[in-house]
């Protein structure tokens, strides 16, 4: 351990990666495991209907984090399982549709390996760009449908960058042209009001580890009168589009967060707000070569992108580990440690798409601040940002060519 | 052997206390591989007297294994003749490393390729063994 906390310190500053379980939610779960462990498939005994009773309030608890019905929750393994079952499902089970699909080009994977997937299949996928603030514009949406276009797929917001999308615009005209609309919400929902009506989505993937529920467990809303094709088979739980038992523990877990998350919500926002502008100003006034990534105005609280001029993301993300800091970055290096090969190195397909330079996307880092952290927190990492830049600083040999006035970044 | 932290107690120390950073302003060469496009860029100097390295900086824009690699290199370098460091591969800089992550490998090629860019630019100077 100590080679990676320099310090002891831990200070945790990666909420766009996961959370952590909020002590009401792991108290909600605990007794699923091996007090009330019934499998709700057991609808006679004691236990089993104890356990059917949890799994309603956790679906009707889910259900009201973004306003749906209860019976419009599917829960799933998460948001990535969830992605997947509207979209193939969706479309194995409507191919009278159309073999047309319109997605934004800063997806998450789950949604973007499918697509290249479909296109192997035979299907035709439209992308749609975005601004340099990483906005979806909803007109381009709407000018790339075609009369063969069966789904539409475009996130609520961006981990890597934090830009909210204009989701219930493009939710207007998709309902009125009836072509089907999912929207992944993986880190918005429990994060940001989110309203199915209001969005005017068909489904949508919530993530229950994104806001402070367990890992493994997450549900895809699908709204009434919708057709989708069961991707997982066996004994038709889940209204039989998802079988496999429940995953008691983790559901339960999930209703309770989304309860407590519907319930605080305005209070985590503004508490992430604040420690997101006090951030943004320090680091606009204090380290120069600095740009900001993602839209200014809407953007997920808490979340601060930011790329830096001649150094590289990975050495600056291990400099603020050793500090004990925990960070992401939006660098080959970073992102792809674990694959296989060279080939799997590639700057973040959502920089580039928002247009910044590969060379930039090296230096790129995401800080995105939760409702634990503290104002104290993030004086520590103002007071080791500047030395850390500094000695990123003093290595770089593009710094030095354009301290002698050979800029590498200039065309 | 599945790690999940990915770099060696080796690969951390030369990251966090790199040897040999720096310029070397009257340098007999300067040697530039990659670039930021790629993610990786070093710049190698070197300090040549009587066919023997006497002195070797570097100065990286990269990750955690570039700049180990980088370090590691000088460190391997300093001393030898022109004609020894030729044979150096980046194979003894991964091991000297205690290993590197297989995505990362490509960074100490990378040192590889500074050292023969180098040694390359010194021989074709007129000095050195002779040969063109």
């Amino acid at each position: 351990m100590s080679r990676i906390m320099g310090n002891g310190r831990m200070v945790f500053f990666d909420h766009q990666s996961t959370t952590p379980v909020d002590k009401r939610v792991l108290d909600a779960m605990l007794p699923f495991f091996s007090e009330s462990y019934g499998n709700p498939s057991s609808h006679i005994h004691k236990l089993g209907v104890a356990s059917g009773q949890a799994l309603d309030k956790a679906r009707e608890q889910t259900a009201a984090l973004i306003a749906a019905d209860p019976e419009e929750i599917v829960f799933t393994s998460g948001a990535t399982e969830s992605n997947n079952l509207a979209i193939r499902g969706y479309l194995q089970a409507n191919r009278d549709k159309g073999k047309h699909i319109v997605a934004s080009s800063i997806e998450h994977f789950s949604v973007m390996n499918q697509l290249q997937s479909l296109k192997r299949d035979g299907y035709d996928v439209t992308f749609v760009g975005c601004d340099k603030y990483g906005m979806v514009d909803p007109m381009a949406v709407r000018k790339a449908m075609r009369e063969d276009t069966a789904l539409i797929t475009v996130q609520c917001a961006s981990s890597e960058i934090g830009t909210i999308q204009k989701i219930a615009n493009i939710g207007q005209f998709t309902q009125k042209r009836g072509v089907f609309f999912h929207s992944d919400a993986a880190i918005a929902a429990g994060n940001i009001p989110v309203d199915v009506n209001e969005l005017g989505v068909d489904s949508l993937s919530m993530s229950a580890h994104n806001f402070y529920g367990p890992k493994g467990v997450g549900a895809l809303y699908l709204r009434k009168g919708n057709l989708i094709k069961c991707q997982i088979e066996g004994g038709m739980q889940e209204f039989g589009l998802r079988s496999g038992t429940e995953n008691m523990p983790g559901i339960v877990g999930m209703g309770k967060a989304s309860a407590i998350a519907k319930e605080e919500m305005p209070i985590r926002i503004e508490h992430a707000k604040n420690l997101q502008i006090k951030l943004w100003d320090w680091l606009d006034n204090n380290i120069d070569y600095l740009e900001f990534t993602g839209h200014p105005m809407y953007r997920l609280p808490g979340h601060v992108s930011f790329w830096v001029k001649y150094i590289e993301g990975e050495s600056f993300l291990l400099m603020l580990n050793m500090k004990g800091i925990m960070c992401a970055s939006g660098s080959a290096c970073a992102s792809n440690l674990k694959g296989e090969d060279e080939e799997d190195l590639a700057a973040s397909h959502v920089l580039t798409a928002v247009g910044v330079p590969v060379e930039y996307c090296s230096g790129s880092l995401t800080v995105t601040l939760g409702k634990d952290n503290t104002e104290a927190e993030l004086d520590y990492m103002i007071s080791v940002l500047p030395p850390i830049v500094e000695r990123l600083l003093s290595m770089s040999p593009l710094y030095a060519d354009k301290l002698k006035g050979d800029d590498p970044y200039s065309m | 052997m599945a790690k999940s932290f990915p770099y060696s107690d080796q690969v951390m120390d030369h990251f966090s206390n790199p040897r040999n950073m720096g310029e070397i302003p009257d340098a007999d060469v300067v040697a530039d591989v990659g670039n930021p496009a790629c993610g990786d860029m070093m710049r190698l100097y070197l300090k040549i007297e009587d066919g023997r390295i006497i002195d070797a900086k570097f100065k990286t824009f990269g990750c955690g294994a570039a700049i180990a690699s980088s370090s590691m290199l000088t460190e391997i370098i300093k001393g030898k003749t022109v004609d020894e460091a030729e044979k150096i591969t980046n194979r003894q800089v991964v091991d000297a490393l205690g290993g590197l992550p297989p995505v990362k490998v490509h960074c100490s090629v990378m040192a590889e390729e500074a050292l023969s860019n180098a040694i390359k630019q010194y021989k074709n100077r007129g000095n050195g063994s002779g040969q063109n």
